[in-house]
């Protein structure tokens, strides 16, 4: 007996009996398609998240410990030496920039309003290594750090809380903190908190004006050639550090060592297990419907006993009835599981259209069909279609004719 | 040609053994009518299922065309119905759901055979339904579904045609017009072998072979055969 006669006779029994066969599927359908819908939410959230971090994701941020360590040597600050250290090329070849940064909080103030802002104190680089940009007007130049040029950048919460929505409206005005003014250069775009709420100046006029003088520093960025050598780029300043600071026990180093970039990888692991674990219970509905298509069969082959014996007694080998069943509740199953990748892709790229329109919170969980998922589900299907039918299959091909053709 | 010889069959019932058939003794001859009568209970129908492989003997041998078919596997028998026995039943048994051609193409199917349509169609217009392929079972008179069944026995050219009670469901003139095309099958040189409980039918066959508790009571040619008009 060959394959297409066999899927045609499958196929006529399961017209036959239309909606018992869309009822048995369902359990798969619904199985399947929440499957690939799970998996691809998840997918969709770890992609999105990673896109928005990649870019800082080579960022490294050196800070002084908190508090010292008892009997150990008093902690030492991170100073503009530290700074110039880490920029030697000879230190580290995996350190591509390295920006000091002193930062605290002031009040903004303008005739009318006053703003609780974060003051930070850095470079030119700054906002390129921090992967800003401008909504209005322009950054501080090199030139305007040398010459310690009373001037600001306003993070875009600041800018609107003092001038307005309008992000050009903020430019040419003056603000004054610690009682002293400062001209609006630029308007940044919003990149998240905290930022959205700092305002940046020059290094050198922040110490002038705000914090005092001295060459501490508070923060210092170093930004890795690329986000795969942070590890050995992280190593090398706590190298050259340690040896600045003459640290040789690590428990009493007086610096903290952070990167985005190893927080992410937790990040994705955790949402990796996550999304795993969801699948899995979708995957239940899955064993729900395997159950529902060997029930089904065993019917559909008590039903069929008289026809069994017809099929027999003019040749049928047991072979034939085998598979004959075997190829119905693959066709069952394998149906179902289509039918479930079609629901499953079609939810999840209904719900990555209309996800962005609702906002940028739900833009984040716009899902993103795996290949994987959809694959994996499909075999799966056929393995339930294999094994469920498998015993109803086997006892009609061992069903004796006489037996069988006598059944009423 | 059939054979069986000293064919015996014991069924087991739980502990209790009940004998079907004792010591039977038979050979027909190739082109042979042979009606098998007898009451229910005497062995006739355990006789049809053993000569059309559906069971095998407890004992002695049956030899179809030199093949002891007592002695083979479920897979060989399946074999040996699908390209030697054409049966015809009482109840019909089309495959519902199913056109007449293509419950005619059925044995062609299992027989591995391709190319089927066109034979399906020639076997159907020799049971004088040609114009009746695409009807369901339930489309169809008793009449023409026994008509259809005798095609679909028919189409592997079959040793044997068996046809168990082939009447039995039928109104008179349907069962003539089965009777005159059994018998019509039979003159083309077709073995035919009829089990039945009614006289009427017997009277037709050249051969009509009387049962009793498991063994042949009488069997004798008939040289008066009832003619049948249809």
């Amino acid at each position: 007996m060959n394959l297409r006669e066999a899927v045609r006779i499958a196929l006529r029994g399961l017209r036959a009996n239309r909606l018992r066969s869309v009822l048995t599927m369902l359990g798969i359908i619904i199985g399947v398609a929440a499957v690939i819908l799970l998996v691809a939410i998840g997918n969709g959230v770890q992609s999105s998240v990673n896109e928005k971090i990649q870019p800082l994701a080579n960022l490294i941020t050196i800070v002084p410990s908190v508090g010292n360590v008892p009997g150990g040597s008093p902690p030492k600050d991170l100073i503009d030496a530290d700074v110039t250290a880490l920029q030697d090329p000879t230190m580290s070849h995996d350190i591509a920039a390295v920006i000091p940064a002193t930062s605290g909080k002031a009040l903004a103030e303008t005739d009318s309003y006053r703003f609780r802002t974060t003051v930070v104190g850095s470079t030119d680089r700054w906002l390129d290594l921090n992967n800003g940009d401008m909504a209005a007007g322009s950054f501080f130049d090199d030139a305007q750090v040398r010459s310690t040029a009373r001037v600001v950048v306003l993070g875009p919460s600041v800018a609107s809380y003092l001038f307005g929505n309008d992000p050009a409206a903020a430019l040419s005005h003056t603000v004054r903190i610690n009682r002293q003014t400062f001209h609006v250069i630029g308007v940044m775009q919003s990149v998240g908190e905290p930022g959205d709420s700092a305002t940046i100046m020059p290094l050198n006029t922040a110490r002038r004006y705000i914090f005092g003088g001295g060459d501490k520093v508070n923060q210092i960025i170093v930004q890795a050639a690329q986000a795969s050598v942070v590890p050995a780029a992280e190593n090398d300043v706590i190298r050259v550090l340690s040896e600045r600071h003459r640290i040789k026990d690590t428990a009493n180093r007086d610096f903290e060592v952070q990167s985005l970039r190893s927080r992410l990888d937790t990040f994705n692991q955790i949402l990796r297990v996550l999304t795993l674990f969801t699948a899995a219970v979708a995957a239940i509905s899955l064993f729900v419907g395997a159950i529902g298509v060997l029930n089904i069969m065993l019917v559909s082959v008590t039903e069929r006993t008289r026809e069994i014996g017809i099929r027999k007694a003019i040749g049928a080998t047991r072979r034939a009835i085998l598979e004959q069943f075997l190829i119905e509740s693959l066709v069952l199953a394998g149906l179902g599981g289509v039918i479930g990748i079609g629901v499953g892709v079609g939810l999840s790229v209904l719900g990555s259209v209309l996800a962005p329109a609702l906002g940028p919170t739900f833009a984040t969980f716009a899902p993103a069909v795996t290949i994987p998922s959809v694959v994996l589900s499909f075999a799966i299907s056929l393995v339930i279609g294999l094994v469920a039918g498998g015993y109803p299959a086997n006892r009609a091909a061992r069903l004796r004719p006489i037996e069988a053709l006598r059944y009423q | 040609m059939i054979q069986l010889e000293d064919v015996s069959k014991v069924y087991r019932m739980g502990k209790v053994e009940v004998p079907a058939l004792s010591g039977v003794d038979l050979t027909i001859d190739d082109g042979e009518l042979v009606a098998i009568m007898g009451p229910s209970g005497s062995g006739k129908t355990t006789l049809m299922n053993i000569l059309g492989c559906l069971d095998v003997p407890t004992s002695g041998r049956y030899l179809l065309d030199g093949t002891d078919a007592g002695r083979l596997s479920d897979n060989r028998l399946a074999k040996i119905r699908s390209r030697k026995i054409g049966f015809v039943f009482q109840s019909f048994n089309l495959v519902a759901r199913t056109s007449a051609v293509r419950n005619v193409e059925l044995p062609l199917v299992y027989a591995g055979v391709h190319a089927r349509r066109n034979p399906a169609r020639h076997a159907l217009a020799q049971v004088g339904l040609g114009d009746r392929e695409k009807f369901m079972p339930n489309e169809l008179s008793g009449g023409q579904q026994q008509r259809v069944a005798i095609a679909r026995a028919l189409i592997n050219d079959p040793t044997l045609l068996l046809a168990d009670e082939p009447t039995g469901n039928l109104d008179t003139a349907s069962s003539a017009e089965i009777l005159k095309l059994l018998g019509a099958l039979n003159d083309a040189g077709r073995t035919v072998v009829i089990i039945t409980h009614e006289e009427e039918v017997a009277g037709f066959a050249k051969r009509v072979v009387r049962m009793r508790d498991g063994r042949i009571e009488s069997d004798r040619v008939q040289r008066s055969r009832t003619e049948v008009t249809a």
